[in-house]
């Protein structure tokens, strides 16, 4: 069982522990690098499924008759660019959070802004 | 030659043009001729992509689906765009809310934006325009999630680009939630591709019904639930939204709050009626079971949470939440005539909350601030915009000959036909609720009388300009129009769902 899936249960692993990283953690940067890793490991299960055994690469020659499927790969190259750029953009907004707010603890800025409510109540009234 | 491929034009148009926008001012940043040369250029796009969807509009309702073949590559092989009467309905209220927030923006922009930053965000605001229509035009299940990422990735950036630092904040739980939906989603499609081997939504739906016993299709199944769910933000799953347009530019929140979530629906739409059937949606996997209580749940609490809210553009946005509650409420009820109904509140809606966002956005350029106090006197100093926000208001609330009053009847019909008494109280019980806070508005804007009386500036009339008037007076009368007239906007949700539904 565990042998016969173990791609997936390589994914899966990784898949929670970086989900994990992303509901518990109050550090910001280490929430994107929890994201990161919660999509690399669907990266790996779209490209452990393309492996067809005994297939080689998928280039024409003489004599091999069995592929692996290109398609996946072809597929997570475009995922990758778009979670680069979710990382790029994520750590961008970290960066201006930290300058707005001096601190990139989630629980601080929390704070922070409860208090800014009050003072947006008085100077309202 | 060129009708041939309006399909694809509909998304690459938007995609050329964006980046051109962020080069016009290349030569002195943030001169003003170049920023406006920006505008210009988002709001003529806009307008094209509106144009090309009314033309797709009459081809689809003359010569039924179109189907493009990008590159020449024979579906299921290729990428297909597939334009339907579901698709060509939510590309019109895409295009059409997107060319008004442009007509109206720049003075908005002006204010908000730094003026360094105002050719780029117009270059943001067309790719997210991109995003959302490619959504809708292609057929392609992998290509759904690619044009889901772009349209929220800029999405993220607009919204960090408001005012308040909380924009900041509000931009990054965004992010973080909509990555895991969208990551989601791609999980979902990539067990079918592991299951079925083809991504083409067609061809999807001929291959699912064989593997109903299949446990990674219930798992692909529940996978597109959560992450569509949060896309949309049904209710345990909304949390990104009040913040997100609350602190967005005004202007981003109009856009926003219009489209981005009714374009999630439409996945919705697509992916459990189109990629599966309905009957395994309801029968198989018995989603209406779940949406249900989470649909009652939306309208109820969101609704009374937005009455305690003293920002109105955070009070808009959690009744932005309970109006969605009435989408999926329609859905779960699990007959065609509830899905027209939430079809119906999907378009009526979303001209709704466009205008008031809007109005807000006129209030924020003239007085600078949207808390609830701020109101007071309004009603003399912006006639025109509280009008406006009155008559909307009441489309809100769904009183008779509004557009608001004809999907929330519908959605009652749709109820009762069921027999389901339940969903029936809550549709009139939400719209009670809507009276509250839309009354807390009103209230304040005319019958308080301004914080500084004697201060002669606070007794000034402060109208906003024309340029914002227009276009929100335009979403006024489409209340009103599809209010009494509903040829369109009901007969077009009912030949999409009877096409859609087997």
């Amino acid at each position: 069982m565990f042998a016969d899936y173990y791609n997936y249960w390589v994914a899966i692993i990784l898949m929670m522990l970086g989900f994990y990283i992303v509901i518990s953690d109050a550090n910001l940067i280490k929430k994107i690098i929890g994201l990161t890793i919660f999509q690399t490991s669907v990266f790996i299960l779209f490209i452990s499924m393309s492996k067809v055994e005994g297939g080689t690469a998928p280039i024409l020659a003489d004599g091999i008759t069995t592929y692996s499927n290109p398609l996946p790969h072809v597929l997570i190259l475009t995922a990758i660019v778009v979670g680069v750029a979710t990382t790029a953009l994520g750590l961008a907004i970290t960066a201006r959070i930290h300058r707005e707010y001096g601190t990139i603890d989630e629980n601080i800025i929390h704070a922070q802004d409860e208090e800014e409510y009050e003072d947006d109540d008085e100077a309202a009234s | 030659m060129l009708s041939q491929h309006l399909a694809v034009l509909q998304v690459v148009v938007p995609l050329i043009c964006a980046p051109l926008c962020a080069l016009l001012p290349l030569a002195k940043p943030g001169n003003k001729l170049g920023n406006n040369l920006a505008w210009l250029l988002a709001t003529l796009v806009s307008l094209t992509t509106f144009i090309i969807a009314l033309l797709l509009t009459k081809e689809v309702s003359l010569h039924g689906v179109i189907s493009y073949q990008l590159g020449g590559w024979a579906p299921p092989w290729g990428i297909e765009y597939r334009i339907d009467h579901l698709s060509v309905y939510v590309l019109l209220i895409v295009s059409a809310i997107a060319s008004i927030t442009m007509l109206a923006a720049r003075k908005s922009v002006e204010q908000e934006i730094a003026h360094e930053k105002i050719s780029l965000f117009y270059s943001a605001f067309l790719l997210c325009l991109t995003g959302l229509l490619g959504i809708v035009a292609t057929g392609d299940a992998f290509n759904i999630f690619v044009f889901l990422e772009i349209s929220s990735l800029s999405s993220y950036a607009l919204i960090a680009l408001g005012n308040n630092r909380k924009a900041l904040t509000a931009s990054y739980q965004y992010l973080i939630m909509g990555t895991i939906g969208a990551t989601f989603i791609l999980i979902g499609v990539g067990l079918l591709y592991m299951l079925t081997g083809t991504l083409n939504i067609v061809d999807l739906q001929a291959r699912v019904p064989e593997l109903l016993s299949s446990r990674t299709l219930h798992a692909a199944f529940a996978f597109f639930t959560v992450g569509i769910s949060l896309k949309l933000a049904l209710l345990p799953l909304h949390l990104w939204l009040p913040n997100a347009y609350a602190y967005a530019p005004s202007m981003i929140t109009v856009f926003l709050s219009a489209t981005a979530t009714k374009v999630s629906l439409y996945v919705l739409f697509r992916f459990f009626f189109g990629l599966f059937s309905n009957e395994i949606t309801f029968e198989e996997f018995q989603l209406d079971k779940i949406l249900l209580p989470l649909s009652i749940l939306a309208i109820l609490i969101a609704s009374s949470v937005a009455i305690f809210q003293d920002n109105i553009k955070r009070m808009l946005a959690y009744s932005s939440v309970a109006q969605i509650g009435y989408m999926t409420l329609g859905i779960s009820l699990a007959t065609k005539s509830g899905s027209i109904a939430g079809m119906l509140h999907l378009f009526n809606h979303a001209l709704i909350k466009g205008g008031l966002f809007l109005a807000m956005a006129c209030i924020v350029l003239r007085t600078g601030s949207v808390q609830l106090k701020n109101f007071a006197g309004l009603g003399k100093r912006m006639p025109w915009t509280m009008a406006a926000i009155l008559l909307l208001g009441l489309s809100l609330i769904g009183v008779p000959s509004t557009a608001g009053f004809i999907s929330k009847w519908y959605l009652l019909i749709a109820a009762l036909e069921q027999n389901n008494w339940l969903a029936a109280a809550v549709i009139v019980g939400g719209s009670l609720l809507a009276i509250i806070y839309i009354w807390k508005i009103v209230e304040y804007a005319y019958l308080k009388s301004p914080i500084r009386q004697s201060d002669k500036y606070f007794n000034e009339r402060i109208e906003a300009p024309l340029q914002m008037l227009i276009p929100l007076w335009l979403l006024v009368a489409a209340n009103f129009y599809f209010g009494l007239k509903t040829s369109f906007s009901y007969g077009f949700a009912e030949t999409a769902i009877n096409n859609l539904f087997l």
